[in-house]
């Protein structure tokens, strides 16, 4: 069983009556040569290592090594339990984890590359956001991450998940896709509306550039995760409440790998614009190496 | 087009914060480290490109020390490599050439001697999202990925060794994936590079070995540690 698009996996989803995630399994089973209890096992550490970089900051800031970032995740999830968020308290805390995984990731501490070490944040921080809201069990997470992994997939295949070839979309906006499309299904949405959200979340971080401060996954690569993360819940609850998507995911994919090939080089991961270019960019990591 | 896993879109699991920078760095030691086969007592690393601008940032020195010690992408150990390289009795030299660009800009060369004095040299590239690609092995461009498990024969080029090594390959029951030989001129030395599927036992390596003007065989298992 194979896909090479999303309406190919939409037609395979309808003519099996299952879920993305059910496909993805599937997919991997066969192609992988490999079982779903061992593909279960791994998934099950991958998930191990989401909690444990998403929570870890909650009571113990890192230090990155550039030194730009280290106890942001504390500082949202404190304000959270004072009972000022605006956001309420499942976008905070999937702001709060996001921003924890690049923490730990900046301190060279074990992460999970979702799809890539420097968007890691976002599926993490929205899935176990909403694990803790809705009270949702390990099973129905592990379901969430083989759908997203599904959109993922198609983003590597049929475009780039580089930041260097198609800027800071390609990264955390394809990572937003994979948790709004995964976030759907985690709360009973059909397939469709799953590739709507990714639909979505893509194209509101269309033309997003990659330009991290002093070429280091640290600035703003953290605030981009807490983002990508806020995108894909509103992408989300758009697609559960039956807003339609005008563009299905396979073109809106299409036109993100296109804006990053005409992207200058300057804006894609070389540090030469965008906020690496500003004064206080610079300023900041003359101490970076 | 090869095939894309749920564990390439979920993973690698990694140390932070590059999976180009670190994790790429890493595993491209950790195939010298599984050539050499015996613990490393001297290593040389040159780095380049962006490699050699940005390498303190992103960890890049310590991935590779790492990997020359035997750690995985995942590894936690991998921010203290400088001190277990010391309590190994690793030594260890970088330099960084700022001045060669022609090359991809995440690469790496490394130079290094094992503890029963064994010695080679390889140049690596980290081609994206922790993908890496060897290109060279002691001044010889070469091209594999690491992606699945790799046989390597050094030998004089002759004819008939390519096809001795598929034969053994065959009566062994491995499935080439993919095979390419390189020379460094004709008649000189050659390198078999064979990536296949499974397991290739020691003694399809011993029969390999066994023929006339074949120099060296190695084998470096990826596949069954993932």
């Amino acid at each position: 069983m194979d896909f090479k698009n999303a309406a190919e996996l939409l037609a395979l989803c309808e003519k099996e009556k299952c879920p993305i995630s059910e496909i993805m399994k599937r997919r991997e089973c066969d192609l992988a040569e490999t079982t779903n209890e061992e593909l279960e096992a791994r998934m099950r550490k991958a998930l191990a290592i989401m909690r444990k970089s998403s929570t870890d900051p909650l009571t113990a800031p890192r230090r990155s090594v550039g030194g730009l970032l280290g106890g942001e995740a504390r500082l949202v999830e404190r304000h959270r339990q004072e009972g000022k968020s605006v956001c309420g308290n499942a976008l905070s805390r999937a702001i709060a984890y996001a921003m924890g995984v690049l923490e730990v990731n900046s301190s060279m501490g074990l992460i999970v590359a979702a799809p890539t070490a420097g968007s890691s944040g976002v599926v993490p921080g929205v899935f176990l956001a909403l694990q803790e809201e809705h009270g949702l069990s390990d099973e129905a997470l592990l379901a969430a991450l083989y759908n997203s992994s599904a959109v993922g997939f198609l983003a590597m295949r049929n475009a780039t998940v580089a930041g260097a070839v198609g800027g800071c979309q390609a990264e955390v906006g394809v990572a937003s896709a994979m948790a709004a499309s995964g976030a759907v299904e985690l709360m009973g949405g059909a397939p469709a509306q799953c590739l709507d959200a990714a639909s979505t979340a893509l194209m509101n971080l269309l033309g997003l550039v990659c330009d991290p401060v002093g070429g280091l996954v640290e600035y703003p690569c953290q605030y981009r995760n807490a983002i990508g993360a806020a995108n894909a819940f509103t992408a989300a609850e758009l697609a559960l409440s039956g807003v339609k998507q005008l563009i299905p995911f396979d073109e809106m994919l299409a036109a993100m790998y296109q804006v990053g090939r005409r992207m200058s080089p300057e804006l894609k991961e070389t540090a030469m614009g965008g906020c690496a270019a500003t004064p206080s960019g610079c300023a900041a990591c003359e101490g970076c190496g | 087009m090869s095939f894309i896993s749920m564990f390439d879109v979920l993973g690698p699991n990694m140390v932070g914060p590059s999976s180009s920078h670190t994790a790429g760095a890493c595993s491209i030691a950790l195939i010298a480290r599984k050539m050499l086969g015996e613990p490393v007592r001297q290593v040389d690393f040159t780095l380049y490109g962006s490699f050699a601008k940005t390498y303190r940032g992103h960890g890049t020195d310590r991935a590779l020390l790492g990997g020359i010690m035997g750690f995985s992408t995942d590894d936690e150990r991998i921010p203290q490599a400088y001190a277990l390289a010391g309590e190994q009795g690793v030594s260890y030299h970088f330099s960084y050439n700022h001045t060669e660009t022609d090359l991809h800009p995440n690469t790496v060369d490394i130079k290094l001697t094992g503890a029963e004095g064994h010695a080679f040299s390889l140049r690596g590239e980290s081609v994206g999202g922790g993908k890496i690609r060897i290109s060279r092995i002691n001044g010889i461009a070469v091209d594999f990925s690491g992606d699945y498990n790799t046989l390597i024969v050094v030998h004089k080029d002759r004819i008939g060794i390519a096809a001795h090594i598929t034969r053994c390959l065959s009566e062994g029951m491995v499935n080439i994936a993919f095979m390419r030989l390189f020379r460094e001129a004709k008649g000189d030395t050659a390198y078999s590079i064979v990536e296949y599927d499974g397991t290739l036992s020691t003694d399809v390596q011993q029969k390999i070995r066994e023929k006339e003007d074949v120099n060296q065989v190695m084998v470096i298992p990826i596949q069954e540690e993932k």
